[in-house]
């Protein structure tokens, strides 16, 4: 076949938009500008070290890892089903766990604003059978709730792609050898379906810790998490450096999480994008 | 039983996930301002939506974008393609790896990494910066939806094309091209999708007076509910849904073809053995 060097055009886009910022993240990190123009410095780093941030830090990390929690008690179950013989007409089932994706986060989020607020649906619905009301709406739970939303298909697709690929060989092999239904989940199923459940975590506690949408619209925004302080950082304080210091710690939160996941992934690198 | 009950809890997560979005699209539907009351029925906000004057423009610089975005994203993409496909060994992984950063990257990180390229190269933020920022995230979905392509291709096509005498340019337009344009038009549909879904990576790279649907179902959402951005959801969610089904339905099609004819390939060379 004739020789292309087809991919110059690619590399230089890819060089000018892709590599440079994140050079310039790095470099903005290290730098802090004083009157004697930038100089370089581990101020904006050590800054993050200060206990309102690591607070925030803090927050963050909690609420994305209750999510994940959350998603993955919710969604081991479902992927478990949906992999065994409940259901006949599995295509349909995986469809319809990804349709909700193609909503626009934004407007799934914005979705529960009317359903939890104030004189919401739900207070509606518990007034009616006489339960107190409650007020979710701009709280942690409310913000949690949203994570959950959003990214538990994330959890439930890659579990279910491993769970559906183990040989049912193995599960009757196990009972045979006289292990109960607990002990071939705990040594069996649970340990094959592992690539699954890191690859599902990752992909959901990556973007909820970034998000900051989420926590924009259902907390209110009187709870500030990472994603928030970037925006702030570039879009209201205008202080670069800092914004890219906590935005590189972002970055290696993703390469430590990519590095367990290709630990544990192997030679399935074909994952299907939604 | 058990089967019961685990028909019952997938229903109960499908409750889970599809309420919010009935509940959203019911409301652009509902006469009454006030959430728990059902007003009667009503195209009323699907009117006022149209007679907004700052919505229509978002939705116009949210269709301009989309189109010129996918269509440029494209031809580099499909080019790069090409060429990632003819190439080997550590150039073929480091070029891998570079399109995957996009992919992997939290938005919000690709975003502001955008945002200080643009302003510390002293780009006004505005139609331009958002248009080459969504480029730079379509590009990677287009190739690695041509790659896929690029390998079913059978080498002997060209090669039967060059022995019976095209050249290689019009082996290439007359063979390659119209073998891999399933994937091209696929990762087109796909580059126009995201980039009509995108909010964030257009939150931070856009100026004043340039928005999209997003920011601007945003910057309403900020301030609570409103009706008009329940009949805008409704209208994004079908048009990405019919979107998203016309590019499932075309790779399913494909992959069935690409079946057909390697078993139908694979008879005719039993016959030939006979």
């Amino acid at each position: 076949m004739k020789k292309f060097s087809a991919m110059t055009p690619y590399l230089i886009w890819m060089a000018l938009f892709i590599i440079i910022p994140m050079l310039l993240v790095v470099y903005y990190a290290f730098t802090v500008t004083t009157s004697e123009g930038a100089t370089w410095s581990l101020a904006n780093f050590a800054r993050f070290f200060e206990p309102i941030y690591l607070r925030v830090l803090w927050r963050s990390l909690t609420l994305a890892l209750v999510s994940t929690l959350i998603c993955l008690l919710l969604g081991y179950p479902v992927a478990m089903i949906m992999a065994g013989n409940a259901f006949s007409r599995k295509k349909v089932l995986l469809v319809l766990f990804v349709v909700p994706m193609w909503m626009n986060f934004l407007l799934r989020t914005y979705a529960w604003l009317s359903i939890l607020e104030r004189n919401g649906l739900l207070n509606v619905f518990l007034t009616s059978i006489n339960l107190p009301r409650l007020n979710i709406l701009y709280t942690n739970t409310a913000v949690i709730l949203g994570m959950v939303y959003n990214f538990l298909p994330f959890m439930v697709l890659p579990i279910y792609s491993v769970l559906s690929k183990i040989d049912k060989g193995v599960i009757e092999a196990a009972g045979d050898l006289g292990a109960n239904s607990v002990q071939v989940f705990t040594r069996v199923i649970f340990p094959l379906s592992l690539p699954g459940v890191i690859s599902g975590i990752t992909m959901v506690f990556m973007p909820a810790l970034t998000t900051f949408v989420i926590p924009r619209l259902l907390g209110g925004g009187q709870f500030t998490l990472i994603g928030n302080l970037i925006e702030q950082q570039f879009l209201v304080v205008a202080d670069w450096g800092f914004g890219s210091a906590i935005s590189m710690v972002m970055i290696l939160f993703i390469l430590l999480s990519m590095a367990i996941m290709s630990f544990f992934e192997g030679e399935d690198k074909e994952a299907t994008l939604w | 039983m058990v089967k019961f009950l685990k028909r019952c809890y997938v229903y109960l997560i499908f409750v889970f996930l599809y309420m919010p979005i009935v509940v959203l699209m019911a409301y652009s539907f509902n006469d009454s301002r006030s959430r728990g009351v059902w007003g009667g029925f009503t195209l009323k906000w699907y009117v006022e939506l149209f007679h907004d004057r700052t919505i229509m423009t978002s939705l116009y610089y949210t269709l301009i974008i989309g189109i010129l975005a996918s269509l440029i994203a494209t031809i580099i993409g499909t080019i790069a393609a090409l060429g990632i496909h003819n190439s080997r060994g550590w150039k073929k992984k480091l070029v891998m790896n570079i399109t995957y950063i996009p992919v992997l990257n939290p938005d919000i990180v690709t975003a502001i990494s955008l945002m200080i390229l643009f302003v510390f190269a002293k780009v006004r933020l505005g139609f331009a910066t958002l248009l080459l920022a969504h480029i730079t995230f379509n590009i990677p979905y287009v190739i690695l939806s041509v790659l896929p392509k690029l390998r079913q291709l059978d080498i002997h096509l060209y090669e039967a094309a060059l022995d019976l005498g095209a050249t290689p340019t019009q082996a290439f337009w007359k063979v390659i091209i119209p073998e891999i344009m399933p994937g091209i038009v696929t990762g087109m549909l796909l580059a126009f999708t995201l980039s009509i879904d995108d909010f964030v990576i257009s939150f931070f790279t856009t100026g004043s007076g340039v928005s999209t649907l997003s920011i601007k179902a945003y910057s309403m959402a900020r301030q609570g509910i409103n009706p008009k951005i329940n009949a805008l959801s409704t209208i994004m969610f079908v048009s990405v849904l019919v979107l998203l089904v016309i590019i499932n339905i075309r790779q399913e099609r494909e992959q069935k073809k690409g079946r057909d004819r390697r078993n139908g390939a694979k008879r005719q060379n039993e016959s030939f053995s006979l």
